[in-house]
């Protein structure tokens, strides 16, 4: 099954000079792939990562998530698919503050109407998924980079969405702390969680089925590519 | 696969969870939290002391009225047009006393003769001290009280023994009532017997001087008409008694007849002394203003700083309307706890004022609920502009990502 379908997608941020971040860009991603995007900065990576998980909608082209078309969505449509079908990694975690391991990852499910009974039952079992029940009461300042990552990597999971968007997961660790996280993410993809990962960690990439490297906003090489 | 347009899901947020969103938010920044509702404290205790003192004091008086009873009326001689002033025919007491309901009656005379300390005082200062005939049933009537002494009597009615009203009898420097003090009335010395305490219900008798209804004709040369008639009534009947005193006391002219219940007048008197009352209502009102102005700024600044969370919210699903509604709920809490914070505080102020004053203390709740409401309402649009701001937030952008 095809969970995310781009089709010469082209992204051009206003400015001047206006800058083209993705160029005619056709990407293909299959339930349970695990694919690593590389490349250099300023190589488009991140402004495809945010096309993808509908935080930026694209210049020309289309865009398929788990099915769906975004063109002609209206905001509470797509933010909809977001919180049934995306889940998102970022570099600097963004937990909240002033909420508990446990109701961070819960609030993965908030805005899916789901009852707060259910929201933390189901944010204790994924938190169990990456080895962390034993934290769940703790704050976020109580936790290491590693345990952070870890809980927000929970957070994405928690709602089974159909692909886990990464931007730099382990940018923000240490060497060991970022081996916890790319074997938690190889092992949910070995559990069949679809993901797709930008990445600057050579270690992702290796570990990664299909590796996909861009240079100027065009796909360069994809390990895939007929 | 959907066809374009068909759509799979739609984000939603349950109206239950708005407020704890909310709530998490103020309370992970309390020091910022207190101060910003702060100005809204202020401006709801102004207004509800205020609201509370007004209304202990206008309670206290109405109280002392009831304490009076509201069962009397006074009869004067209205203004007639055009002829000289009015007076009631000399029968009028008499008929009124003969009204069932009536339970007492009492009428003062005006007596044209001014009082004096001794004969030495010019004549021009008279102090506005008003003498007036009475008999001795007045102060029952009035159910008044003497300071000290003895009001008139059938005995002493009949000589020149005078009962004067408190103020009067500060004026004249009289605070001996054993009749060794003297007073000039006319060209008569008279004996001070009596002085009154004040009389809530009949302040007119504070500042004047009563004599024996027989000497004042005798010596004074007073007539018989009476300028006033005070009637107490079955407490149960005050307005059918009212509405039949005027035909009743002049029944050729009851239209020069006026009919006053007096502590009717007293609280409309009460009432209208608002001045203060509006000014300080206007001071709180304008500390509620820099009160929602300062929660507006506070929110501005709380959309500048989460800028991640707002991101984050929004990757996890959160529409714009839900980012818009979280930030207006934050500003609602916000205000809401400065509000009530605030109606507590007034609802003290008003105690500590009333028991100073040895009041019963009136804090009503319909009117702290409305503050409240009314600080609820100032954060709702306090918080529109920060809400809209942060839901118009790019979340690639608030996310680091664009």
């Amino acid at each position: 099954m095809t969970v995310l379908e781009m089709t010469d997608v082209s992204k051009v941020h206003p400015g001047s000079p206006p800058v083209t971040a993705v160029r005619s860009l056709t990407l293909t991603v299959e339930a349970g792939d695990f694919a690593a995007v590389i490349g250099p900065s300023g190589s488009g990576k991140t402004t495809l990562l945010a096309l993808a998980g509908t935080l930026e909608r694209p210049t020309t082209g289309s865009i398929r998530v788990a099915g769906q078309a975004l063109d002609g969505l209206a905001d509470r449509e797509v933010s909809g698919i977001r919180a049934a079908s995306i889940g998102f990694v970022f570099q600097h975690f963004f937990l909240l503050p002033g909420l508990s391991a446990l109701e961070n990852v819960a609030t993965g499910l908030l805005y899916r109407g789901m009852p707060a009974g259910q929201r933390r039952a189901a944010a204790g079992a994924a938190l169990e998924q990456v080895g962390l029940s034993h934290r769940a009461g703790h704050r976020p300042a109580e936790l290491s980079g590693g345990e952070r990552q870890r809980v927000a990597i929970a957070r994405a999971i928690v709602g089974e969405p159909a692909i886990i968007l990464a931007d730099e997961p382990t940018g923000s660790l240490d060497t060991t702390a970022g081996a916890g996280v790319l074997s938690i993410l190889a092992g949910l993809n070995e559990r069949g969680v679809t993901m797709l990962v930008v990445t600057h960690n050579p270690d992702i990439a290796a570990a990664a089925r299909r590796t996909i490297r861009l240079r100027d906003g065009v796909i360069e090489h994809d390990s895939e590519a007929a | 696969m959907n066809g374009r347009g068909r759509v799979t899901a739609r984000a939603v947020m349950r109206p239950a969870d708005l407020w704890p969103v909310a709530l998490a938010g103020v309370v992970i920044r309390p020091a910022r939290s207190i101060l910003s509702a702060l100005g809204i404290s202020l401006g709801i205790a102004t207004m509800v002391a205020v609201l509370g003192i007004s209304a202990s004091s206008r309670a206290q008086l109405v109280a002392e009225i009831d304490a009076l009873g509201t069962n009397l009326l006074t009869v004067t001689p209205g203004q007639s047009f055009g002829g000289p002033a009015a007076s009631l025919p000399a029968t009028a007491p008499g008929m009124i006393a003969r009204i069932g309901p009536v339970l007492d009656a009492a009428a003062i005379g005006d007596v044209a003769a001014n009082v004096y300390r001794s004969d030495r005082v010019p004549a021009a200062n008279t102090n506005a001290i008003a003498v007036y005939s009475a008999k001795p049933g007045l102060l029952r009537t009035l159910q008044g009280r003497m300071a000290k002494g003895a009001f008139l009597t059938t005995a002493t009615a009949r000589y020149p023994a005078a009962v004067l009203g408190p103020y009067a009898a500060q004026a004249l420097g009289i605070d001996r009532a054993d009749g060794s003090a003297l007073v000039r009335i006319g060209s008569h010395w008279f004996a001070v017997t009596g002085i009154l305490d004040p009389l809530t219900l009949a302040p007119e008798l504070d500042r004047a001087v009563l004599v024996g209804w027989p000497v004042a004709r005798q010596l004074l040369h007073a007539g018989v008409r009476p300028v006033e008639v005070y009637v107490r009534t079955n407490p149960e009947r005050v307005p059918a008694v009212e509405s039949v005193l005027a035909a009743t006391a002049d029944p050729s002219a009851p239209q020069n007849v006026t009919v006053t219940d007096p502590a009717d007048a007293l609280i409309a008197r009460a009432d209208a002394t608002t001045a203060f009352q509006g000014l300080f209502l206007a001071l709180g009102a304008v500390a509620l203003c820099v009160g929602g102005i300062g929660i507006g700024n506070v929110m501005v600044i709380a959309v500048l700083e989460r800028r991640n969370e707002i991101g984050l919210r929004r990757a996890l699903g959160a529409t714009r309307r839900h980012i818009s509604l979280q930030f207006a709920a934050e500003a609602v809490v916000l205000a809401g706890a400065g509000g009530a914070a605030g109606a507590a505080l007034g609802a003290i102020a008003t105690a500590a004022f009333a028991a100073a004053r040895h009041w019963h203390a009136v804090v009503s709740l319909p009117s702290m609920s409305a503050a409240v409401g009314v600080a609820l309402a100032v954060g709702a649009l306090a918080g529109l502009y920060p809400a809209v701001r942060a839901a118009q937030l790019p979340p690639a952008d608030a996310l680091r990502l664009g």
